[in-house]
């Protein structure tokens, strides 16, 4: 038995009562949950053991416990660089934003009208990146710089229009940066070339795809890249810089030494390393590239009246929309961490970042200058941070030094030690490094007003930089504080609504869960450190590792992959690499059901696997003939099945074991999408019914948060055989096997320090409470279908009228009938406060409603109380009481200046529109902009901060 | 002028002498709804039967258009890469997309007539 202390977190974390669960029971007509579950998921896959993770811990025992393992990580002074700097993240950003639900637990921007206070925000991290680098537009965050640089060569394919297939990369990019897109280049028939641009670009007789160059290189060098890049152009291959934010301050831009992408990480704007991320990457190009671009990016169109309004503008390259023939397969991003950087440079403004820069760079030159009085010979004189001093015999020895003092330095080769500073260092730490390296000279303090001479002159930028007003209005405390109320409280996040989000799992990110990640212990340590430093990151990986293992079944775990996609690249990757190395390279063909999320296909094609869909029957399960056909047409040729498990309708599909029985019959692997996981812990494991592969959505099921986009994790498990397969990395060679895939993200790990958050849910939860949270997400759905089903028709249902996690509710006939479709829904949702569900996926004109374990009783039945009225209000459309078009729906949602109006033209009230039920006396949001233009948009693409002037006149 | 032919990718096509014009078919636009942006095929670049030989998007989706017979492209329609509107607006007529000098002007036989496009719209949009 459990004390009741210890299920304590457990019983906060589900949603309705013992006594409201036992009230919806009844209604749903069963005596137990256990009586629900046996009746919902099919017999054969049902679990018969428990799950094996211990019991129950309450809040404050498993902080406790998590506090004891993080305090076994050693925590060095960081000198490694390698694009991973230390950074002070100011408190009003740290508390207001990063530890703040308003902003963490909202979710990406697709309902703009209850979201423009982060596309704002994410709209000025657009706009920092096009300032800093030049360049026309930039997208809203990518996942890592490696995988950036990654996608500007998939960019440059993409617009590739000659047969060459060479992509050089200059030997200066960071290592992880290589390995990425080595990683990334081979399934899609590219060679990678890497080499000095110096000496290999003259030699070239073939044309390029495209080259990548590190600016400034990775042992910290300035060069100018100007005459690479003519020479890449003159090889008619696109010009990719990878740079660094902080030194484009001082530095000429990408754009003006002629490069077509700029890509790199905002991580040293306020963001903590935490051992690999999670950071924000940003990738930023020429105009005429935009609609090839990946990832998402905020534009700017006009609401209803004509008011400005931020949205995400071309969604249409999108896999959701594109599927395989997406730009990409990214989706989850790093939104919450992009919004903090774009914070770090509001808050500091240009003369700030430009001082933080000048300081740094300082600190650098004057810790060169001493050693070269020393008599140390200097790698380069054209450096921004980064030192890199031939060391010859002594390098072993300093090396060790600096680790006696508590001190890590990059050691590049036996010959070369590098060293990075960044705005945490002082001239106390100049110091200690002179001593280190036994140099007899010391600094005194420091002078910013001494000149730069390290930074080459006719690579000094000019151009000016941040000079929107947004980036110099807020520099007072309390200014800021008061904008980041401002834009948070424009939002719905999850601490206003439930968030009924299909497919999304919108649970609570307990706050206990969150705090761990601004521990020092957690926060601090660089993704290089010498791994014995790291003791404490290794427990809390083998026991997520160990606890994966038990929920999924499979044995293998790698816990690299940053996102849902790159986890299915990833988990793709190793059946491809499963497949050549039994030489059966023909093998494919990836059959993907219709009902698919986009990712599925997007990530199949990034593997070189051509595509077949599958089609979906009545029920919306799998057509088994149809699979059955399909596996036996491609029978010699088939790689893989891609298939979701419970299905994206929502159903546990009884035929899923003869799903992969037949798909192994045919020689393919099974590949199952862990985003609906959530109907699975402790109740059936993937491992067991048939698939060998899954990808594991961390900011789903185990409460990593949204973001408003990110960040996410996607570790991937599989079945023994695969285990060889799995990703490793360059720089950190045992985080994977040495015969694995190569690494999918920058990080060995991803993004190690919200792993924390995972952690502290299972923990806190157990054996018995993570099936708990798995029965009652069940209840949860079978509640809201049953008070939906004489209202709305519930689309799929399993074999006993059962649904999974997650019901669709169809608008089709309704939009027959009176024209109403379900984006009018999603919107008038709004004015009764709620998020809407997730819209038209994956069947066109419907809702998918997945309410989690989180929301209790009282907030479901809001939630249903407001899908019926609207229900009523659609019924009076077709009765005539309301207009056909002038009517609380189609108008929806209402803003308060119409509202407040003296002009009211409306066929309706103003209480019928504002006020529809009465809750909304005592609560009511207000959206900031009525409904957003997309057409408007969608043909007007702007995606930089709007100037000040457009905003005046619509005050006027 | 030819009779107006139509392909199961949704393009109508005439043919006057041995150039053909190309467009998208009424049906097609009211799938895509509000189409936002078109991206022609180059002039002078031959394009090959059932080959991609542009773009459109409208907010909800993108499609590849697809050319129903090969030839070289000798003019493209500016206008609605100017203003993509006027493809909702007149699909079928002034919103053509680009025309074809043909090479092999039998390849217009396997394509349908209007009345058995009716028939396939119907039935692929149900
Ligand atoms: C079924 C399914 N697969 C894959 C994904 C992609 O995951 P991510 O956004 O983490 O990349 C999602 C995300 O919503 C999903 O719902």
């Amino acid at each position: 038995m459990l004390h009741n202390s210890q299920k304590d977190f457990l019983k906060r974390h589900i949603g309705p009562s013992d006594e409201d669960q036992n009230k919806m029971l009844k209604e749903l007509n069963y005596k137990s949950l256990d009586d629900l579950i046996k009746s919902t998921v099919p017999e054969k896959i049902q679990l018969k053991d428990e799950l094996n993770i211990g019991e129950s811990n309450s809040e404050y025992e498993a902080l406790r416990k998590l506090k004891a393992i993080s305090k076994k990580n050693q925590i060095y002074s960081n000198f490694i660089g390698m694009g991973y700097y230390g950074t002070y993240t100011p408190y009003v950003i740290l508390r207001n934003i990063l530890e703040n639900p308003g902003w963490y637990t909202s979710y990406t921007p697709y309902q703009p009208e209850v979201a423009q206070g982060r596309l704002e925000m994410l709209l000025n991290f657009q706009q920092m990146i096009v300032d800093f680098t030049g360049m026309d537009i930039a997208n809203a965050s990518l996942l890592d710089e490696g995988t950036a640089a990654a996608e500007a060569m998939g960019l440059s394919h993409r617009l590739n229009k000659k047969d060459s297939n060479l992509v050089f990369v200059s030997e200066n990019c960071h290592p992880q940066t290589i390995d990425v897109i080595q990683t990334r280049a081979e399934p899609m028939g590219l060679k990678v070339l890497v080499g000095n641009e110096d000496e290999v670009l003259d030699q070239l007789k073939e044309d390029l795809v495209c080259g990548i160059l590190q600016y400034p290189g990775t042992l910290g060098d300035i060069k100018d890249p100007s005459e690479a890049i003519s020479k890449i152009h003159k090889k008619n291959g696109k010009a990719i810089l990878a740079c660094d934010l902080l030194a484009l301050a001082k530095l000429k831009t990408p754009r003006e030494l002629g490069a077509d992408i700029a890509v790199g990480s905002s991580q040293r704007f306020g963001i903590p390393m935490g051992y690999g991320g999670p950071h924000a990457a940003f990738f930023a190009t020429k105009d005429e590239y935009k609609r090839s671009m990946p990832g998402r990016i905020v534009g700017v169109s006009v609401d209803r009246h004509g008011n400005k309004a931020y949205r995400l503008s071309l969604q249409t390259r999108e896999q959701h929309i594109r599927r395989d023939k997406a730009t990409s397969n990214i989706c989850t991003a790093q939104a919450l961490l992009a919004i903090v950087s774009a914070a770090y440079a509001i808050y500091h403004g240009p003369d700030g970042i430009k001082t933080i820069a000048e300081r740094v760079s300082q600190l650098a030159k004057n810790f060169a200058d001493k050693l070269k009085q020393s008599g140390y010979e200097i790698y380069s004189d054209h450096f921004f941070d980064t030192v890199t001093i031939v060391t010859k015999d002594k390098t072993d020895q300093i090396y060790k030094n600096a680790l006696d003092q508590k001190v890590n330095i990059r050691r590049v080769n036996s010959e070369m030690l590098a060293v990075s500073f960044d705005e945490k260092k002082n001239v106390y730490r100049v110091n200690q490094l002179l001593k280190i390296f036994n140099a007899a000279e010391s600094i005194k303090k420091e002078d910013p007003t001494v000149s730069l001479p390290n930074l080459p002159k006719n690579l000094l930028r000019t151009s000016k930089y941040l000079e929107h007003p947004v980036f110099n209005s807020y520099h007072s405390e309390t200014e800021m504080l008061r904008y980041l109320k401002k834009l948070e409280d424009k939002d719905i996040a999850l601490n206003r609504t439930m968030i009924a989000l299909g497919s999304c799992t919108m649970k609570l990110n307990a706050t206990a869960e969150m705090i761990p990640i601004s521990w020092r212990e957690l926060a601090e340590p660089h993704p290089f450190v010498p791994i014995e430093q790291m003791e404490g990151y290794r427990d809390l990986f083998t026991d997520l590792k160990n606890w994966l293992r038990s929920i999924t079944g499979f044995s293998g775990v790698s816990l690299q992959p940053n996102a849902g996609a790159q986890g299915e690249y990833a988990g793709l990757m190793v059946i491809r690499k499963y497949h050549l190395d039994r030489g059966e390279e023909n093998r494919n063909i990836c059959l993907i059901p219709s009902s698919a999320h986009g990712t599925n296909p997007a990530s199949a094609q990034m593997v070189g696997m051509k595509v077949v869909v599958v089609d979906c029957d009545k029920e919306g399960n799998v057509d088994f003939e149809d699979l059955k056909k399909k596996a036996e047409m491609h029978s010699e040729n088939l790689g893989a099945l891609m298939v979701t498990y419970p299905s994206t309708h929502g159903v546990f599909e009884e035929k899923i074991t003869d799903i992969c029985e037949l798909i192994h019959k045919h020689g393919g692997q099974v590949y199952m999408d862990g985003a609906n996981l959530n109907a699975l812990v402790g109740i059936a494991r993937p491992g067991n019914f048939g698939p060998d592969v899954c990808h594991i959505n961390l900011h789903k099921t185990f409460c990593i948060p949204h973001g408003g986009g990110g960040p996410g994790m996607g570790p991937i498990a599989c079945k023994r055989h695969l285990q060889v397969y799995l990703p490793n990395h360059p720089v950190v060679k045992d985080c994977g096997p040495a015969t694995g895939i190569g690494a999918v993200s920058a990080a060995p790990w991803g993004s190690s320090s919200i792993l924390s958050i995972s952690w502290m849910y299972i923990k806190m939860m157990g054996s018995e409470g993570l099936k708990l949270a798995t029965q009652i997400a069940i209840l949860n759905a079978n509640y809201i279908a049953h008070r939906l089903k004489d209202h709305y028709p519930i689309l799929y249902k399993g074999s006993n009228g059962n649904v999974a996690h997650e019901c669709i509710i169809d608008i089709r006939s309704i939009k027959t009938e009176t024209g109403i479709t379900e984006e009018d829904i999603a919107k008038r949702l709004i004015d009764y406060g709620f998020h809407a569900p997730t819209m038209s996926w994956p069947v066109a004109g419907t809702m998918m409603i997945e309410p989690t374990e989180s929301e209790s009783l009282s907030e479901l039945d809001r939630f249903c109380d407001t899908l019926i009225s609207i229900k009523s209000e659609i019924d009076m459309i077709k009765s005539g009481k309301f207009d056909k078009v002038d009517n609380p729906i189609k108008n929806a949602p209402h803003t308060d200046i119409e509202l407040a109006s003296d002009e009211w033209s409306h066929k309706y009230s103003r209480e019928q529109a504002a006020y529809p039920a009465k809750f909304l006396k005592a609560n009511k949001f207000w959206p900031p902009v009525a409904r957003v233009d997309n057409v408007y948009g969608d043909k007007n693409i702007f995606c930089t901060c709007p100037s000040m002037d457009e905003f005046k006149e619509d005050a006027a | 002028m030819s009779e107006v032919k139509f392909s199961k990718e949704h393009e109508w096509i005439t043919l006057e002498g041995d150039v053909a014009t190309i467009g998208i078919t009424k049906h097609a636009t009211e799938m895509l709804g509000d189409i936002v942006f078109a991206e022609l095929p180059e002039k002078g670049s031959n394009v090959e039967k059932d080959g991609t030989a542009g773009v459109v998007e409208s907010t909800k989706a993108a499609s590849d258009v697809y050319t129903p017979v090969s030839g070289e492209v000798v003019d493209t329609n500016q206008a609605i890469v100017d203003d993509p509107s006027k493809i909702n607006e007149d699909p079928e007529g002034s919103a053509w997309f680009f025309k074809l000098k043909m090479k092999d002007q039998s390849e217009m036989d396997s394509l349908m007539n209007k009345e058995e496009y009716d028939k396939f719209a119907k039935e692929s949009a149900s």
